[in-house]
């Protein structure tokens, strides 16, 4: 007989064991005054929730509507782009007067550009019915390469000094979120979110297929451009706070199929939520209070994910 | 009533379904004939909103399919294609409770658990409904998908070959099945079927296409002459009467 794991067993699990990590990295080794430490953890904390639960969230749905379970919106082409936005930023402004500007409107630029690219890409893809995996790939690595190249060509002509600081922006990381684009980002994933949470019951039909949905009374062509507007915020927005994290959807995403045992959305995304939350804050309690590492994290996460990429590949499940 | 009004559908410059024009009652059943290609599926789908036509109308009682809400139209209107493959890995049970979908809209009442498990007890799958769909036979799988077309109880249902992947056994049984919903639940049901002897027995009218075009229809008595079916399919055929039915010998 089949193994009836309870979903709910697991969404219980995994709650507990992502409030536990948080309450760890909020107290553990807090030596000094709390009125200090408590806002600066806070914010790191934060800014890691909203980036796991963005990333998990927009993987989820991204997989849903372009039916597998390979491609995440980062491999399609846009953490190459957050790279040529940087480059071009640099190339174009110089790094003097960018560290200058508003960093509100820079976000906002930003988050802008990627959603322009990503909600014309997505649409384009898939519109007029569904493509083959094998084209998706396709155009992701072929995006992916004309953005890294053009990059790469402006990062040979800026100055050296330029370019190291370019390097930093780069990386992932959580310890430079500034506290007011964090309010915004927190601002824009939760109104994303609400309106994500009222199409709960879609999604489970959407991943039947376009015919069925249809059949079954869905506007298919509006929802799927609905779904795939929503994904391209919640990435552009995570991005932009924090920088490019590649396989991480990727990673949280396969292990909630796995561990949530059901296809139904309702408990499919909450899982990989939890769990994302539970890597992301619990990766960097590691890092950071055992190995005493600082920005590794995601290095680590992006080779873990990149190991899982290539099993999933291996192992033929893309479907 | 569903009014199929001069509808074409064209891929670049080739036609596929050229002009087709027909009405089909409410109640009873009504089967689809013809070769490979000739334009069946394409028809149904057009029908079912899930192709768009190159040109014409179809309306579902007085509903124009293009123009009315999808979500309308699906509490009227069901369609069990002929390729038929889902993106999910379910089971048997929870791809029929999808049939409530246009009622429940993702959260189930208990009068759509029970209409699910009624649907399951049609199509004999009681002892297969916690099963995953890829764990089931081509025909067990076949059963299930017609399960979640009845029960998402419309008065129209279309089915491109419902007999796909079926026995002996279970082909006269979905036949029987369906001419009961015909009959006492009072559907309108519309088939492609190859088996024109299953057209024959079951269907109150017959639908006959080739090379895009409806060449004929009528009732199963005009159908089933060797002219017809010779115009039909290009095939010379012994038809038999045997005990009140038109029988087609073509296996020779
Ligand atoms: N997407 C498409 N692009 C181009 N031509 C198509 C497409 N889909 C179907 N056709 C062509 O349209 C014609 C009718 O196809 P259709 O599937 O309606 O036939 P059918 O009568 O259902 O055949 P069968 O009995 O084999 O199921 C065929 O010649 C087919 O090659
Ligand atoms: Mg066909």
């Amino acid at each position: 007989m089949r193994e009836n794991r309870a979903p709910i067993r697991v969404l219980l699990i995994l709650a507990a064991v992502a409030a536990g990590v948080i309450v760890l990295f909020m107290t553990l080794n807090a030596r000094g005054r709390w009125d200090f430490i408590l806002p600066f953890r806070g914010t790191k904390v934060l800014s890691m929730v909203l980036v796991a639960h963005a990333i998990a969230v927009s993987t989820v749905l991204f997989q849903t509507v372009s039916h597998n379970r390979i491609l995440t919106p980062s491999i399609m082409g846009f953490d190459a782009l957050y790279i040529l936005i940087q480059t071009g930023l640099i190339f174009t402004i110089g790094s003097a007067r960018l560290t200058m500007l508003d960093p509100r409107l820079l976000f906002a630029f930003e988050v802008t550009a990627m959603m322009a690219f990503s909600s014309a890409l997505y649409r384009w893809l898939f519109s007029g019915g569904s493509r083959s995996l094998h084209l998706l790939v396709l155009v992701g690595i072929v995006f992916g390469v004309l953005f890294r190249s053009l990059s790469s060509f402006m990062q040979r002509i800026i100055d050296p000094n330029e370019f190291v600081l370019l390097q930093d922006r780069l990386f992932a990381s959580f310890n430079s979120v500034e506290s007011d684009l964090l309010a915004v980002a927190t601002g824009v994933i939760l109104v994303v979110s609400i309106i994500g949470w009222r199409l709960m019951g879609v999604y489970d039909v959407l991943a039947l297929g376009r015919e069925t949905s249809i059949n079954l009374g869905v506007n298919h062509n509006r929802a799927v451009t609905t779904v795939l507007i929503l994904v391209s915020v919640l990435v552009s927005v995570s991005t932009a706070l924090v920088g490019p994290v590649t396989f991480f959807g990727l990673l949280v995403a396969n292990l909630a199929y796995q561990l949530a045992g059901t296809h139904k959305h309702r408990f499919v995304l909450p899982v990989a939520v939890l769990l994302a939350i539970a890597c992301l804050v619990g990766g960097q309690l590691i890092l950071e209070r055992v190995f005493a590492f600082d920005t590794a994290l995601s290095i680590v996460i992006e080779f873990v994910g990149g190991i899982v990429f290539l099993a999933l590949l291996i192992r033929g499940t893309a479907r | 009533m569903i009014e199929i009004s001069n509808i074409r559908k064209a891929y670049a410059d080739t036609i596929v379904v050229r002009d087709v024009s027909l009405q089909i009652p409410r109640r009873g059943i009504t089967s689809i004939i013809g070769s490979n290609g000739a334009g069946k599926s394409t028809l149904l789908s057009m029908i079912s909103r899930l192709t768009p036509m190159t040109a014409g109308t179809v309306t579902v009682d007085g509903l124009d399919v293009t123009k009315t809400p999808s979500d309308v139209l699906a509490k009227r209107l069901s369609i069990l294609r002929q390729d038929y493959r889902i993106g999910s890995r379910l089971t048997v049970r929870d791809l029929v409770e999808f049939g409530r979908y246009p009622y429940s809209k993702g959260r189930l009442t208990a009068e759509d658990r029970s209409q699910a498990d009624k649907a399951i007890g049609f199509l004999g799958l009681e002892a297969l409904a916690d099963r995953f769909l890829d764990e089931l036979s081509g025909g067990q799988r076949q059963r299930a998908y017609v399960a979640m077309v009845l029960c998402q109880d419309t008065d129209y249902v279309l089915f491109d070959e419902p007999l796909n992947n079926l026995d002996m056994r279970h082909a006269v049984g979905m036949m029987k099945l369906l001419r009961q919903a015909a009959d006492n639940l009072e559907k309108t049901i519309v088939l492609v079927l190859h088996d024109i002897n299953f057209a024959s027995c079951y269907s109150d009218y017959i639908v006959a296409m080739r090379d895009g075009v409806l060449i004929r229809h009528g009732s199963p008595d005009e159908i089933m002459t060797r002219e017809a079916i010779r115009e039909v399919y290009d095939m010379d055929v012994d038809i038999r009467d045997i005990d009140g039915r038109r029988i087609a010998v073509y296996y020779t």
